[in-house]
């Protein structure tokens, strides 16, 4: 609908604004909800497409033990009969039994691994933020100066050296020749220390390369230079006028950023022994521990729809400038 | 729009603090963990490598398991340091001349954890419950050897089962007694007794909480320690059991079980000392130790094999000329020595050592069943493929699931075939899973394979390749092979067993169906003031009688 060949005042308008919202964050829901539906289904689909079983053994495991398993998991029905099943278990938000683990059902997984998780990457992506924001603006302002060369060489360090050899650099150092913090483990704050650090590195060095050419390019807008004709003190123009602009590259992939510091520290966790989500994510899919696959799947599936809405809103918040449009594009 | 800004920022805080607020009662118990080690009480600090599958013995599934049950409970019988089989939880027992029927007689002043007296009915009642097929346990083969049991197991209506599970042979006579009926003579079932399937479970508790074994707080065992803190992919707390009848040769007060996947990190905090034992070891670290005289050490010998699978149904693996010329055209020697560097042994027959004979070792009895000799294996490849009617080898390949440790041993097997039969041999690896799927489809040429002893006899392996076997991924058949192992499993005359399975493992060399490789070690360190750590051949390393000495 072209609005603009309506006779509108600003009431109208704002009203119709509210209306589209709404309807924007209906549209977006049902969405999501049909996103998750493709993901599911296609995750059950290419999950039982591989080959291999929960039980699987070297060497097997007789056909009788094989069979009663297969039933107790209501593995023995029909695929179609399994598919259906496991849809109404998801409306009941109940993920079922992990297969693999009796003493565990997949929510116990979600509801114990996703908090540690998620505290380790928010803690990783605050970190991250704050050093890398700091590394990109002073790599900015003291361009081609020694400062810039050591920001940089710090981003390039964090952006080529994967965050499996850190962790064992910081390992073999931190912990085990100075004795400065534990090895590994997940039970105090100083337990988090580490594994922070090794998976900060690669979203800092980002962060500060992004932040350092984002500066440098606002830096040599007409509207910094009115900024210092108007006379204002080097730092306002850089905190309010130059920072402020500058940032929204950064404040574009925080939204990926988070959703891999949060689900994507399956090595990180790994190599730690932290009893995360991640580590139990990759390590189903050799399992073929199918109820922990799904469960986490739709989970973390959920999580991202999630986590790309609220940066959308989030980007509406900072820049005045986009607007939601009728199109909801 | 400022304000908001700040807001979000606030929540954003305060969400965080209440995240590091969770760590406040641990880091204490973390705390208490640390001083307890050089306090009056001895603690153990171990790795379990991974969350328990289940810690009920009648579901339990493998080593992640059976390190914690093997201490929580004790079966009829248990291990000595010097690997014999001495009386748990029964004092004394019988066997009929056939060999058949067994009575156990419990001891008097046997107690669960919770105070609870051991009874017969508890052992009827465990061994019914695994083999229940509704329990679905993966182990309840370990039970097969009682009559009516894989009949009750393999049961599909439930109209059925009451009948059939009141047939399986294991009856409690009286509280005290328990009397079990065999499917045929086996004379290593002493040793299964003490294998944690056959362990008691508290029929009162579990009648009353099926769900006893998930969690500590309801946790309920009746060997020299009990689960006092579980929580799930972390950690694990075993206290001593006072109800203990043996509790005066307990030494420990606590063990605590991490959790940690990663062997390197596990190996890490052990050189931090944040771990007092370290199993398994990576295979760069047990190599480096193999050869240095670190006296924390150890490299005891596993029940276990290394061995290439060849699919005895393909041309021309049928031909066991040519499977005894790709086994002989290997330098085993040099393979543990240069590629696997761990101090295994070399493979010249199928048994690993520490397996009792008749007298002394079941290996060493044996000897060498077959020489390595590069000249005679390229004879009788060439004389193999003259009789299958083939000019040379076809290409062929060797599967392998993905691992470094497997591809440096395929390569250098790849290697060896190259230079001592002129044959090229391809390499594909695949994830274990498609690996498992393959050979049982027989979708392969030659594959790579290991096996762990379930029991103390060598029957254990030489069970492996009978006809339509489960586990016989060779597909390998051979009728005579059938009647020894059939006359070994009739009698419980030892010398007349013994004698059949030395003849089964000869035939098994004389045939090559696979290729053993070497047998494989249990590499594991202790630190110098932990005493009395010993490991049976078919176990992780038992602590229950160690000490802490500091």
């Amino acid at each position: 609908m072209d609005l603009s060949s309506e006779p509108s005042s600003s009431e109208k308008k704002q009203t119709l604004g509210v209306i589209s919202m709404w309807k924007y964050t209906f549209k977006r829901f049902l969405w999501a909800i049909a996103t998750l539906w493709v993901i599911i289904t296609v995750t059950f689909i290419i999950m039982k497409a591989i080959p291999g079983d929960p039980f699987a053994k070297d060497g097997g495991l007789p056909e009788t033990v094989q069979k009663n398993l297969h039933r107790h998991y209501n593995l023995d029905k029909p695929e179609i009969v399994q598919y259906g099943l496991y849809l109404k278990s998801i409306l009941q938000f109940d993920f079922g039994p992990s297969m693999k683990h009796r003493s565990i059902t997949v929510n116990d997984y979600i509801k114990k691994g996703f908090p540690i998780s998620l505290h380790l990457g928010l803690q990783a992506l605050i970190f991250a933020i704050s050093f890398g924001l700091i590394l990109g603006v002073v790599a900015a302002l003291y361009r081609n100066k020694w400062p810039d060369y050591a920001s940089m060489v710090i981003a390039i360090i964090g952006v080529s050296v994967p965050s499996f050899v850190l962790a064992t650099f910081l390992i073999n150092y931190v912990a085990v020749q100075w004795n400065l913090l534990p090895v590994a483990t997940w039970q105090s704050w100083s337990h988090t220390i580490l594994p922070t650090i090794s998976l900060a590195m690669m979203p800092l060095a980002y962060i500060a390369r992004l932040m350092r050419s984002s500066m440098l390019e606002v830096m040599n807008q007409d509207y910094i230079l009115t900024a210092k004709a108007k006379g204002l003190k080097q730092s306002t123009i850089i905190i309010k006028h130059a920072i402020r602009n500058a940032i929204l590259p950064v404040v574009t992939v925080l939204g990926i950023l988070t959703t891999n510091l949060v689900t994507g520290s399956f090595i990180v966790e790994y190599i730690f022994g932290i009893p995360g989500m991640g580590e139990m994510f990759v390590t189903s899919i050799f399992n073929r521990d199918y109820s922990v696959i799904l469960g986490s799947t739709v989970f973390y599936s959920a999580i991202l729809i999630f986590l790309i809405f609220i940066v959308d809103v989030a980007y509406t918040w900072i820049d005045p400038r986009i607007k939601i449009t009728e199109e909801g594009s | 729009m400022k304000e908001s800004k700040f807001s979000l920022l606030s929540a954003f805080l305060i969400a965080l603090l209440a995240l590091a607020g969770c760590f406040s009662g641990d880091a204490e118990q973390a705390g208490s963990e640390e001083n307890a080690g050089d306090g009056e009480k001895k603690v153990l600090r171990i790795n379990n490598s991974s969350e328990p599958g289940s810690l009920h013995p009648g579901t339990a599934q493998g080593a992640h398991d059976s390190w914690v049950l093997e201490h929580a409970f004790e079966g009829l019988t248990k291990k000595t340091p010097e690997g014999e089989i001495v009386d748990g939880m029964a004092e004394k027992w019988e066997v009929s001349d056939d060999g058949l029927t067994w009575t156990f007689y419990l001891k008097d002043d046997v107690r669960w954890s919770n105070g609870d007296p051991v009874t017969a009915e508890d052992f009827e009642y465990a061994w019914k419950y695994a083999l229940h097929p509704e329990t679905a346990s993966q182990y309840a083969y370990q039970l097969y050897y009682l009559e009516g049991a894989k009949e009750f197991n393999s049961a599909e209506n439930e109209a059925d089962y009451a009948e059939l599970e009141e047939n399986v042979g294991v009856k409690a006579i009286d509280g005290k007694t328990l009397e079990v009926k065999l499917a045929e003579p086996t004379p290593y079932f002493l040793d299964l007794t003490s294998f944690y399937t056959y362990y008691p479970v508290n029929k009162k508790v579990q009648e009353e909480n099926p769900d006893w074994a998930l969690e500590a707080e309801t946790y309920v065992s009746n060997g020299a320690f009990k689960l006092t803190d579980w929580k799930h992919k972390e950690s694990m707390t075993l206290k001593k059991n006072e109800h203990y009848y043996d509790k005066d040769n307990i030494h420990l007060d606590e063990v605590y079980m991490v959790m940690i996947e990663d062997e390197n990190t596990a190996w890490q905090m052990y050189q931090a000392d944040e771990l007092d034992l370290a199993y398994p070891l990576p295979n760069d670290v047990q190599g480096e130790l193999v050869n240095s005289d670190n006296e924390e050490f150890y490299n005891e010998p596993e029940l276990a094999l290394y061995y290439y699978n060849l699919n005895n149904e393909k041309p021309p693996f049928n031909n066991s000329k040519v499977r005894k010329a790709l086994s002989m055209a290997i330098d085993r020697q040099t393979l543990v020595e240069h590629v696997v560097q761990g101090g295994q042994k070399p493979a010249l027959s199928i048994i690993p050592p520490g397996v009792p004979d008749v007298n002394g070792d079941f290996q060493e009895n044996s000897g060498d069943l077959f020489e390595e000799d590069a000249e005679e294996a390229k004879k009788l490849l060439e004389e193999g493929l003259a009789e299958e009617g083939m000019d040379e080898m076809p290409q062929f390949t060797i599967l392998y699931n993905t691992l470094e440790a497997h591809k440096k041993i395929a390569e250098a097997i790849q290697e060896m075939w190259r230079k001592n039969l002129g044959i090229e041999v391809e390499l594909e690896n695949v994830e274990f899973q498609v690996k498992i799927d393959r050979e049982q489809a027989g979708d392969y040429d030659i594959s790579r394979a290991g096996w762990i002893g379930d029991y103390v006899d060598p029957m254990t392996f030489l069970d492996l390749w009978v006809t339509d076997g489960p586990h016989n991924d060779a597909n390998w058949s051979n009728a005579e092979y059938d009647e020894l192992i059939k006359l070994a499993k009739s009698t419980m005359d030892q010398e007349k067993r013994m004698e059949a399975m030395h003849k089964a493992e000869e035939m098994l060399i004389d045939e090559m169906p696979i290729i053993p490789i070497y047998f494989y070690t249990k590499p594991f360190t202790v630190k110098p003031h932990v005493k009395g750590v010993f490991a049976p051949i078919d176990r992780y390393p038992q602590f229950i009688y160690a000490d802490i000495e500091k």
